[in-house]
């Protein structure tokens, strides 16, 4: 099944078109790695999909159901709040810095909104996310404060935050741009732990190994386009665009 | 005047002291956060009238807002004098109200849009995401400003006696021309000194109570 699918979406800031035409699909269980040169359009790509911006045109669907849709004059329309509401609950994201919510522990920042948005109970929603904090070996930081932990422990609070909710389809922005070299190691077998589980995910990332190795299609995007998109193997292993070329040999060891 | 008595005419004021600083926090604090949500807000009208409101009452002494509450309603609409207590609390809240909605403003434009969209992201409504995420944090941040204006609206009581309510200043200085001494003024001094310091106390101790975060 198709979980998630941007048709022909556009987006521009005042003059500037960041998101030029760009479809995506992505089916149950794929990972999807998104790769590019920065100011590419893929944070802006990730915030229209988790309707953080607001598209100019195109469609988004989840699940089936439309998120937004093309209006008769061309123009992207939302659907009513209550769809939109319940189109939030099917996905996830991780934020580069985590936007931890710094007034409440650690637990409380992963049982919150289950209590709150998804008015679990008190006792459900703490089983819920000592089960996620065991799993992000976290468990004894469960009553720590945001500021008490290091940045790799801190996302994995936030992976466990969106998790909790039981997403379709979880995102990444960057998740290891915001942390020390030696850190980003715990994230990334986090990543790869749920992708072995068959989690669907997107993930814009600058670790090209990683992407390899993680993800079952990846997305070249450059300029606000789609450039190039494939298995890893074809896509950064032997890319067929000369742009992909010049982006990955920038990264070669 | 023996000594007791002067203590205990000067504690009845001070009374009426405490109780204009209670009443005029009770009503600005909330007012506040509403003028600040209308200074905040997208209605352009709104905004600039709430702009306006906030200009005036930052830019004119708090003395002559007293007085414009106290004998406006006669000298200007011909309406009967209101009650002295409760100009001097209009007057109070309507001026405190505008410095506090400039804190709330503050607090509330320093927290990191991230937290925002986080909130977002997991489903909050927006009257969640302010009440639970947004508003402890600025509560955190703005106490050291809040503290600063509490002190000095102890201190700003004792400008009621321009509308001569019998507040702590006001008895200090009839007690002290009817008995020509300065005794009064020296134990009103105090008085208002173990007032700030009690008050600054529990300021002190509600920030610490919050220290749990950063
Ligand atoms: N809110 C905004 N207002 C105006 N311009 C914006 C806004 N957000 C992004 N842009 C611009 O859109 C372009 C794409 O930005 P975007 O953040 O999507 O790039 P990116 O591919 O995520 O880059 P990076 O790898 O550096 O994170 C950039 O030129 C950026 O300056
Ligand atoms: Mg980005």
């Amino acid at each position: 099944m198709k979980y998630l699918e941007i048709r022909n979406l556009r987006k521009s800031f005042g003059d500037l078109e960041v998101i030029k035409d760009i479809s995506l699909e992505v089916e149950e269980g794929q990972v999807v790695a998104i790769i590019g040169p920065s100011g590419s359009g893929k944070s802006t790509l990730l915030r229209c999909a988790t309707l953080l911006e607001t598209m100019d045109a195109g469609e988004l669907i989840y699940l089936g159901e439309h998120a937004v849709r093309t209006g008769p004059d061309g123009k992207a329309v939302p659907a009513p709040p209550g769809q939109l509401k319940k189109i939030r609950g099917y996905f996830g994201l991780v934020f580069q810095n985590f936007n931890l919510f710094p007034h409440f522990s650690v637990i409380r920042n992963v049982t919150d909104a289950l209590i709150t948005v998804q008015k679990k109970s008190k006792e459900e929603a703490l089983a819920i996310g000592r089960d996620l904090l065991k799993k992000m070996a976290l468990s004894d930081k469960e009553n720590a404060y945001p500021y008490q932990l290091s940045g790799g422990q801190q996302q994995r609070v936030s992976i466990a935050r969106a998790l909790a909710l039981n997403p379709k389809v979880l995102f990444f922005d960057e998740p290891t741009s915001a942390l020390d070299p030696e850190l980003t190691g715990e994230i990334l077998k986090v990543i790869k732990d749920l992708a072995a589980e068959n989690m669907t995910m997107v993930i814009v990332t600058h670790e090209i190994a990683f992407a390899r190795d993680v993800a079952d299609h990846i997305v070249f995007i450059d300029g606000g386009v789609i450039v190039e998109e494939g298995p890893p193997e074809q896509v950064i292993n032997n890319p067929r665009n000369e742009r992909t070329r010049a982006f990955l040999s920038r990264f070669e060891r | 005047m023996e000594f007791t008595v002067l203590v205990a005419k000067l504690a009845e004021g001070m009374w009426v002291s405490v109780e204009i600083f209670l009443l005029t926090l009770l009503f600005s604090l909330p007012l506040g956060l509403l003028v600040a949500l209308g200074r905040m807000s997208r209605n352009l009208i709104l905004k600039n009238v709430i702009k306006f409101y906030i200009s005036i009452m930052r830019g004119t002494p708090l003395i002559l807002q007293l007085m414009v509450v106290y004998f406006g309603p006669y000298f200007i609409f011909g309406l009967p004098t209101p009650n002295r207590f409760l100009a001097t609390i209009v007057g109070f809240v309507l001026n405190y109200a505008a410095y506090f909605a400039e804190i709330y403003r503050g607090g509330i434009e320093s927290i990191d849009v991230g937290q925002y969209e986080a909130a977002q992201v997991l489903g909050y409504s927006r009257s969640q995401t302010f009440i639970r995420i947004i508003m402890p944090q600025v509560i955190k941040r703005i106490l050291p400003a809040v503290t600063n204006e509490v002190i000095t609206l102890i201190k700003d009581t004792a400008l009621a006696f321009t509308i001569s309510v019998s507040e702590m200043f006001t008895v200090a200085k009839a007690i002290a021309s009817a008995q020509s001494s300065v005794l009064p003024f020296v134990a009103a001094g105090i008085f208002y000194y173990v007032f700030n310091f009690i008050v600054a106390t529990i300021m002190e101790w509600i920030e610490k109570k919050l220290d749990y975060f950063r």
